[in-house]
């Protein structure tokens, strides 16, 4: 359906976000922000409400002029350049369709600018409502449509220029499940196939770490960690990192000793665990969190290996089961266990808990 | 909620609140305009002959013809005047900062904080022949002679203009500060310049505050007694002049009557006309 136009975009672009502050009056919204981002890479922005994820990419896009440092797309310096010369695409996080006018109108508005005839116009339009299966509602207002297709279009608007930067502020929040699924697919595929330097703003982890090339977390403005998926996942840089991308369980320990690459940490509930050796030198005897992720757990209901505990509840997740533990000291954690193994243990049940993988240890704030 | 009733479900207090307002209309607004109705069916002010004679003098008249399509001209041309001034003045505030506003807005009201004999004698100091504009032409040396500019209709035009523009840019400033400041941004970053997203976008988001705004000073403009007669200076008559000459001079009361039912015809018509064409801007003001 959209393959003919895609194969003409023009060649992936650079984007460097250099040392970007951006105040509001007292307010400073992010702070010394650092990404180098590749032509054609996609990259997520992670992280809690309110910690600048929208300014940053208002920044980009040429909305707000930043306080300090600069924005270099194609190793082109553009902060002096105005936000319709910038060939940045955005999709808004409140879709911001023109209200007055039809979708079939919307889609075309960036294509009027750009000084399309009548009939390359049509088609590339066509191409864009297929695109997002949004064929059969081309005549109809922003106000007609759910938030979901709302949020189609937004996205069929600002790919409709062929943007070399496309900015996407939560694009798939107001879709359901299965719907959403086809559109990430859809968007990567789009995005990969044109070479689109893409920057994705999203709440949802399981979308960031599937979609993207590379992951910057920030909290509070600044950036936390900027790494592939995997890496953020196995080997978070910071405490918040730890908890904020998928879940962790935050035990008190003291660094015990070295073994090759790994560090040896004495639980205060008890038992040693391995763990990843941080990329600060911790010394032996420092006190340390240590974060568990609840699949790297097993529960046995016997045996004398291993940490005791007994079982708080059992909840059957889906493809999962959490299981809620509560150890010897009174602290309690979350293990995950895929459900093929295992039927939910009954309130009481005295068990063991075995650590499977590596563990992460920050230093105690 | 206590009584039930389907009309008072939809407005979700009792009608009977209501019933002073209801009254006062009755009273104030209702009745009087029965009684313009039933006394511009005389012949004659002393005559209990009831017809639409009056009616037929007014619109068979020439000169009463051209006195009220003068006024609703010149209401339009106020109109469009103040829409002109007072669209950049609106788009202005809301691109301002904030101290920038109150100042603004100071200045927007100023004009409704003072009475409008002394706004109209400002501009009788303004537009006289030893008023501000000439005595500046004369000694820049752009004329000799001052230019005749009181009591002609374009005077009367901006006078107008201007004692009305709060009219005119209070519902423009609530409609543009309505518009999501994220569809200009996507205007921008879809190629649009400045202008194209003025055009295609500000402008017709703000049409809802637009048609208020001509609404409410158009038909201020047609009646502004005192505007009209000092700065337009009796050299051209208009309808509010044209029914106080008849009712108070020549004691015409139902000749007056109707002329007052006509003017108000003709001035609904505009407003229906107006309305008509609203519609075709309706829901644009959704963000
Ligand atoms: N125009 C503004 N004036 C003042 N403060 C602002 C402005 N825009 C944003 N902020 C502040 O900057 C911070 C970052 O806001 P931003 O909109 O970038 O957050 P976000 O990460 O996009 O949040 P969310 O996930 O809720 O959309 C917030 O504390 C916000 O209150
Ligand atoms: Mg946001």
């Amino acid at each position: 359906m959209a393959n003919g136009s895609e194969a003409r975009a023009a060649p992936a672009q650079d984007l460097a976000i250099v040392g970007l502050t951006q105040r509001y009056g007292a307010v400073t919204a992010i702070s010394n922000i650092n990404l180098d981002i590749k032509g054609g890479e996609l990259v997520s922005l992670l992280g809690p409400s309110g910690c600048g994820k929208t300014t940053l990419l208002k920044a980009i896009a040429g909305f707000v002029r930043q306080t300090e440092g600069n924005i270099v797309i194609g190793g082109q310096i553009v902060d002096a350049l105005p936000p319709n010369r910038r060939t940045v695409g955005i999709v808004f996080q409140n879709y911001a369709l023109f209200p007055h006018m039809t979708v079939a109108a919307n889609i075309a508005y960036g294509l009027d600018v750009r000084g399309l005839n009548r009939s390359e116009k049509a088609s590339r339009v066509d191409e864009m409502l297929a695109l997002v299966k949004m064929e059969a509602f081309a005549g109809r207002y922003p106000r007609e449509l759910s938030g979901g297709q709302q949020q189609r279009i937004a996205i069929a608007r600002a790919m409709a220029v062929k943007p070399s930067i496309l900015l996407l502020d939560e694009p798939f929040s107001a879709l359901d499940k299965n719907l959403r699924l086809d559109m990430q697919i859809e968007v990567k595929r789009i995005q990969r196939l044109a070479g689109i330097t893409t920057i994705l703003v999203t709440h949802d982890q399981e979308e960031a770490l599937s979609m993207s090339d590379r992951v910057a977390v920030l909290s509070n403005g600044s950036l936390e960690q900027f790494a592939p998926p995997t890496e953020i996942y196995d080997a978070p840089s910071s405490l918040f990192v730890n908890t904020f991308v998928g879940s962790a369980n935050v035990l008190p320990g003291a660094v015990v000793g070295q073994d090759a690459g790994e560090i040896l940490v004495r639980l205060d509930a008890g038992e040693t665990v391995r763990a990843r050796r941080p990329v600060n030198e911790i010394g032996s005897g420092a006190r340390v969190s240590v974060c568990l992720r609840p699949e790297n757990i097993v529960v046995t209901a016997d045996g004398s290996e291993g940490l005791p505990g007994f079982i708080e509840m059992g909840l059957p997740l889906g493809a999962t089961i959490v299981h809620e533990v509560r150890m010897a000291d009174g602290t309690s954690l979350k293990i995950s266990t895929p459900r093929a193994d295992f039927s939910p243990l009954a309130s009481g049940t005295p068990i063991r808990l075995k650590v499977t993988a590596l563990a992460n240890v920050f230093p105690l704030a | 909620m206590t009584t039930t009733g389907k009309m008072e479900d939809a407005i979700g207090y009792p009608l009977r609140l209501a019933l002073p307002l209801f009254a006062f209309f009755l009273v104030f607004f209702a009745v009087p305009l029965l009684i313009l109705v039933w006394m511009s069916l005389h012949s004659a002010p002393d005559s209990a002959d009831v017809g639409f004679s009056q009616y037929v003098k007014f619109l068979g008249d020439e000169f009463s013809m051209g006195v009220l399509v003068s006024t609703l001209w010149v209401g339009v041309e106020a109109t469009l005047l103040s829409l002109l001034l007072g669209f950049p003045l609106a788009w202005a505030f809301t691109k301002s900062p904030g101290w920038l506003r109150s100042a603004l807005m100071l200045v927007i009201l100023m004009p409704l904080l003072t009475s409008v004999v002394v706004r109209t004698f400002a501009w009788i100091v303004i537009l006289g022949r030893q008023g501000i504009v000439n005595e500046t032409l004369i000694s820049l040396g752009l004329i000799n002679t001052p230019l005749r500019l009181l009591y002609t209709e374009g005077g009367l035009v901006v006078a107008l203009a201007q004692v009305l523009l709060p009219l005119m840019v209070l519902p423009l400033i609530t409609a543009l500060s309505r518009i999501d400041s994220n569809l200009s941004d996507a205007s921008f970053a879809l190629g649009g310049g400045h202008w194209r997203t003025f055009f295609k976008v500000t402008v017709p988001l703000s049409l809802p505050g637009v048609m208020a705004g001509c609404l409410l000073t158009y038909a201020a403009a047609v009646t502004a007694f005192i505007t009209q007669s000092l700065v337009g200076g009796g050299q051209k008559l208009f309808m509010p002049m044209y029914i106080y000459q008849q009712a108070t001079s020549l004691l015409d009361w139902p000749f007056a009557a109707a002329i007052s039912i006509i003017f108000l015809g003709a001035v609904l018509t505009v407003v229906w006309l107006f309305n008509r064409l609203g519609r075709l801007s309706q829901g644009f003001a959704r963000a």
